[in-house]
């Protein structure tokens, strides 16, 4: 069955770690009538719900934030260690450096994995994330790059050859182009196939008739 | 004259998708310069199903079955990253019986694993037998997990949370049975092969990916332990009371084909170690934390990655505060450590590149998803 309404009334979920506040303050008045609007008044009721202002995540402190901070001032931000995995957001143009600095300085020399995650509502329409492990640290970070859909960030490829084949897979489901990457290809859909699977306009009973017709032989995957 | 004619030409091969020593539908296009080969480029996702785009329209409850469908060959492990992700979210810990009876079914489940890897890259090389072998010994895993949860191979074994299902009457002896059968079968495998001359000869010096090399593709597992990297998620960042057991991590030293066969046929035998530390200490108590009926994970995201017989296998999962994920991304280790084949392949004559597939240990289900 489709069920295709999620986008909706995620908006507070993106902006969650920078501004703790805001959705917690959002979130009494949205839920409250939309909990209780079929029948009467709201104010008795949320009196049990309010558990739902999430205590903001704690701050990511240490030799590592400071040192990043240090060298990219603004741009790097939101240092959180939400449920003890530490996390940061930094700018586009600084991502690739950034990266740089974090394997040639700080040893971080194993890039996990590289993904990506659709917030159609939001400007920023798309997250990068990027997962990073050290060895002589044992630490895991991730860094996540917030961009609009269209932008291309930089690809790390250079820097590390794994990111070859995790582009090729964000692309292909989200349609995010990386900048200088050697051979950004679909990779598990077919090369000839239109449309991002995993943008969340893509709905999950979506697909390309045409590419279907013409391989397959029948008239729908359905 | 005789040079043109003798002169070498390039040439570009399709192996697979239908090939039987891609373990799947693996395609690898093969430039070749005669029986040398020159480059490989890998064309994947013949098993493409979305997984991940199935687990933002399912609930966490009833995306869990789903993951077993990945590595379908450690299916144990998929799902104990599956939940200890999910559990991540929630901010909840299994209790300790739940924890220690799924360090037995996964660490079964890696001796089961390693027993398929065992038996059909030993068919690629040539030597028959020894897959009739590790299936009739695997075969014995898979009826625990049978007695267990009722299913051999996609078997959903645990619950966010803990499990299902208590343990089975005789499930303890049946696993420390199995422990005692294995050692001296484990041994009887490393007689047919370990010192047999084909199989060295196949096996070493081919298909080499140096730490370096590991580090930058990412490639991790038994693949990197050969290389030399004494890393083991278990003990680097141990999860479900792993820090509880004592066993070692073997490592291989050029990290070529014949020590990624060393490494894991060691692990197996570690993975007994563990087995007969759990079920010795297997507490009493509860088998299910709690764990609200409906599971709903406060806004965040998170990250969480175990060792899976192939590598490390991480989810990242965001939740935006309903009953479904808002995303989950899976990291496979079959996907990542295929990359590197371009890597190790590069010179290798073709009856080599075989080999090298075969010590890279993927499952198509997980690379493709």
């Amino acid at each position: 069955m489709p069920e295709e309404q999620k986008p909706e009334g995620v908006q507070g979920a993106g902006p969650a770690p920078n501004e703790p506040k805001q959705p917690a303050a959002e979130a009494a008045p949205a839920e409250a009538p939309a909990a209780a609007a079929p029948k009467p008044a709201a104010p008795p009721k949320p009196a049990p719900k309010p558990p739902a202002p999430p205590p903001p995540p704690p701050d990511w402190t240490g030799d590592l934030p400071d040192a990043l901070k240090e060298e990219f001032g603004e741009k790097v931000s939101e240092f959180i260690a939400y449920q003890g995995q530490p996390s940061f957001v930094a700018q586009m143009d600084a991502a690739y450096e950034v990266v740089e600095t974090l394997r040639d300085i700080h040893g971080f020399d194993y890039l996990v994995d590289v993904t990506a995650v659709h917030w159609p509502k939001r400007d920023e329409a798309f997250d990068i994330i990027y997962v990073l492990y050290s060895f002589d640290r044992n630490e895991r970070i991730r860094m996540k790059i917030r961009i609009k859909d269209g932008q291309k960030p930089t690809s790390v490829v250079e820097i590390y050859e794994t990111a070859n084949w995790l582009e090729r897979e964000a692309f292909d489901m989200f349609g995010v182009e990386f900048e200088g990457h050697p051979d950004l290809r679909r990779i598990l859909m077919p090369d000839e196939w239109t449309g991002h699977p995993l943008r969340k306009d893509y709905g999950i009973l979506n697909m390309d008739n045409r590419w279907v017709q013409e391989n397959l032989g029948i008239e729908s995957g359905q | 004259m005789a040079e043109t004619y003798l002169d070498s030409t390039e040439l570009v091969l399709n192996m697979g998708p239908q090939h039987p020593s891609t373990h799947g539908v693996l395609r690898v296009i093969v430039k070749l310069d005669g029986e040398k080969v020159l480059g490989t480029d890998c064309v994947i996702g013949y098993l493409h199903r979305g997984v991940e785009k199935i687990g933002e329209n399912r609930t966490y409850t009833q995306f869990a079955p789903y993951v077993d469908r990945m590595d379908y060959v450690a299916s144990v492990s998929n799902g104990l990253g599956y939940c200890l992700a999910v559990e991540k979210l929630l901010g909840v810990e299994a209790t300790p019986r739940a924890q220690a009876v799924r360090v037995i079914l996964t660490e079964l489940n890696r001796i089961a694993s390693h027993l398929v890897w065992l038996g059909t890259h030993a068919l690629d090389i040539g030597a028959i037998t020894p897959l009739f072998y590790c299936f009739r010994e695997r075969e014995d895993v898979l009826n625990i997990f049978e007695k267990y949860c009722g299913a051999r191979l996609t078997t959903h074994a645990f619950r966010i949370g803990g499990l299902q299902y208590e343990t089975y009457e005789g499930f303890e002896k049946e696993c420390l049975d199995f422990c005692d059968l294995f050692l001296p079968k484990a041994d009887e495998y490393e007689e047919l092969l370990t010192g047999n001359r084909i199989w060295v000869d196949r096996l070493r010096g081919v298909g080499v990916l140096n730490i370096d090399d590991c580090k930058a593709y990412g490639v991790t597992g038994p693949m990197l332990r050969a290389a030399g990297e004494k890393w083991d998620l278990r003990k680097a960042q141990p999860y479900s009371g792993y820090e509880k057991y004592d066993f070692e991590i073997p490592t291989g030293d050029n990290g070529d084909n014949f020590d990624r066969y060393m490494v894991r046929m060691e692990e197996m035998r570690q993975s007994v170690r563990i087995v007969r530390q759990a079920v010795a200490g297997l507490p009493e108590g509860p088998i299910m934390a709690k764990v609200p009926k409906v599971i709903k994970p406060p806004v965040g995201e998170v990250y969480v990655s175990i060792e899976a017989p192939k590598g490390e296998l991480g989810y990242y999962i965001v939740s935006d505060g309903s009953t479904q994920p808002y995303r989950v991304r899976v990291r496979p280790p079959s996907f990542v450590n295929l990359q590197a084949l371009k890597k190790m392949a590069r010179g290798c004559l073709v009856a080599d590149l075989v080999a090298i597939i075969g010590t890279t240990d993927i499952v198509l289900g997980e690379v493709d998803r």
